[in-house]
């Protein structure tokens, strides 16, 4: 017979024991989390920088050492991990087929799945640049792994395309172990990562970035021996005749992260083209009853308390779903106006009893923002908030006396304070 | 009197933290969330210090390094030597997280630990 469970959480990274370990406090008892790689943790255990857990933990602990917190509470609870086990199909009534080498290939049932997948990069496929496709060009994040889980160096003499976290991340952490770093070439105006990374990963070791640039050839046969960097001009060209030449073995890739979204695709879920990941309601649930969503399968996140915070409201939603499936209350779509890229949750129900935290990212860098919650046109708050950058998430809370009585949509906005 | 706008390093917040100075005297810190951000600022004027990161090679273990981290800030000055000295240790599973492996690193009172449990390989 099918195994059936009363929740099944997919993946095994913060969100998905964190998620766990609240359905667990809560009273769930036959509940089971499923993790492809060898043990929990998830991204975490690569990312062996300090900076996780201010927020839920008052400290400043590495990657890993905020994941055992959690594989530990999740232990303590007993909740199960059953780990080198790889969700290969998710179907919306809710079964769910995996593999793993003990008991080969099984299908089982679930009252509620909870999605929590993480991320993955963007490639060079990705990318267009011309020239050679040599070995030596790797994303920030297999080099991450390669060094911190593996324990080899990718090369010597790096170029980063991206100014994503990881790619500086990768720049001090290349550096301090003797490679020389050249810089960062960054495409868009502004940089991608953190303000904190740009001054501790760069800044403190004279790393250049190179905003407004970008690598418009590789060179190389077997192996990357050289690029092309180029400034762009304001519609993201190549400028000709800015190209600089640089004898790099190797390119890494920070240019982005998108939910690793094949699962939810295959379930018929609706995606959110911004996001790439599932549209979420107020308890975090998909278009398809009874699965859930939360982490950077969602959306990606920067801050590793925010994917714990999110992923126990996730949790909780799946409890309440639990107790009452039926919602027949008017679904009250989010918009995201203008300056905004995204937002989640994408709708809440007329009927949300308790306030929603919402997140969302804006599309360009404010100095002074006002960050506007609108109505039919109208502005029924605001607030002012100081440097908005599309690398930072930001979060605005939405009350139930917020909610429009007539089931119109709301919108978010942000402008300049300054601008007309 | 100048004023220097610093980015906290101490979490992904990532605070603007603006120091006010005369000479070398810190008369005003403001734009910190919380106090570390403070100490950071004053420090930052001062010797800008840095939590290190690092791996070592582990014996026996599930993977062939283990993380490791310094329990303290060291100067920024330092990494280079303090890498030397983390690049010449080995250690061998199973290791507890927060087992200190060098104590004391280079006199700075920082002692570097391990960022987590590795149990034996297999094990
Ligand atoms: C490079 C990088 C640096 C970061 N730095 C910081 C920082 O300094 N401070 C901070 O607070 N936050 C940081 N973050 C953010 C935060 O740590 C992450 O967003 C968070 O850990 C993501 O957790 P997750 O569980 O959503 O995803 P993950 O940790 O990626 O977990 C997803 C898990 O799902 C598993 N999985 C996926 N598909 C399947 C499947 N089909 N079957 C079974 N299992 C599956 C994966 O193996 C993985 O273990 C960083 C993030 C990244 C990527
Ligand atoms: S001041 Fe506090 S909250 Fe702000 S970045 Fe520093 S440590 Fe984080």
């Amino acid at each position: 017979m099918m195994k059936h469970y009363d929740a099944v959480i997919i993946g095994g990274g913060s969100a998905g024991l964190a998620a766990a370990v609240t359905l667990k406090q809560n009273g769930l008892e036959n509940i089971i989390v499923l993790e492809k790689d060898g043990e929990a943790g998830g991204i975490l255990q690569q990312c062996i920088h300090n900076g996780f857990g201010l927020q839920t933990f008052n400290e400043q602990l590495s990657g890993p050492a905020y994941a055992e917190r959690f594989i530990r509470r999740a232990e303590e609870l007993n909740v199960p991990v059953l780990c080198n086990t790889m969700v290969t199909h998710m179907h919306a009534d809710r079964t769910i087929e995996y593999v793993n080498p003990e008991e080969g290939y099984q299908t089982v049932t679930a009252d509620v799945i909870i999605l929590a997948v993480g991320c993955y990069e963007r490639s060079r496929g990705a990318v267009e640049i011309p020239g050679d496709r040599p070995a030596g060009v790797y994303t920030a994040g297999q080099a991450q792994r390669y060094l911190n889980i593996d324990g080899y160096m990718v090369g010597r003499r790096v170029f980063i395309l991206g100014s994503g976290d990881i790619g500086l991340i990768m720049a001090r952490r290349m550096t301090l172990e003797g490679a020389k770093v050249y810089g960062v070439a960054e495409l868009m105006p502004y940089s991608n990562g953190l303000p904190r990374n740009i001054k501790q990963c760069l800044e403190d070791f004279d790393i250049p970035l190179y905003l407004s640039h970008t690598v418009t050839h590789i060179y190389g046969r077997d192996r990357l021996e050289g690029i092309d960097v180029s400034a762009v001009d304001e519609n993201l060209k190549p400028i000709p005749g800015s190209e600089v030449h640089y004898d790099v073995d190797t390119l890494l890739l920070s240019i982005g992260l998108i939910p690793e979204n094949h699962l939810a695709d295959e379930a018929g879920i609706r995606m959110n083209p911004r996001t790439r990941g599932p549209v979420v309601d107020e308890n975090y649930m998909t278009s398809v009853p009874g699965i859930f969503a939360c982490g950077n399968g969602l959306h990606v996140h920067d801050l590793v308390d925010f994917v714990t915070l999110e992923s126990s409201r996730a949790a909780e939603g799946a409890l309440r779903w639990l107790k009452k499936p039926q919602n027949e209350s008017a679904v009250i779509t989010l918009q995201a106006g203008e300056g905004v890229s995204y937002i989640v949750p994408g709708h809440v129900h007329a009927d949300m009893a308790q306030p929603c935290e919402l997140f969302f990212r804006v599309t360009a860098q404010f100095d002074t923002a006002e960050v506007l919650l609108k109505k039919d046109g109208e502005v029924i708050r605001r607030a002012v908030r100081r440097k908005l950058m599309p690398s930072v998430m930001e979060r605005l809370k939405l009350n139930p006396a917020d909610l429009p009585a007539d089931g119109n949509g709301l919108t978010v906005e942000v402008r300049e304070r300054n601008a007309k | 009197m100048t004023t220097k706008e610093l980015i906290c390093v101490n979490c992904p917040m990532g605070c603007r933290v603006k120091v006010e100075m005369e000479g070398q005297t810190i008369l005003s810190v403001s734009g910190y969330t919380c106090p570390r951000g403070k100490e950071y600022a004053e420090q930052e004027c001062v010797r800008p210090m840095r939590i290190l990161t690092s791996t070592v090679r582990i014996l026996n273990g599930e993977h062939r390094v283990l993380p490791v981290i310094t329990n303290a800030d060291i100067p920024l000055d330092l990494m280079t030597e303090a890498m030397d000295v983390i690049r010449g240790i080995t250690v061998e599973a199973p290791v507890e997280a927060d087992q200190v492996l060098v104590h004391d690193l280079l006199h700075t009172g920082a002692d570097v630990i391990a960022s987590r449990s590795m149990r034996r390989a297999g094990h």
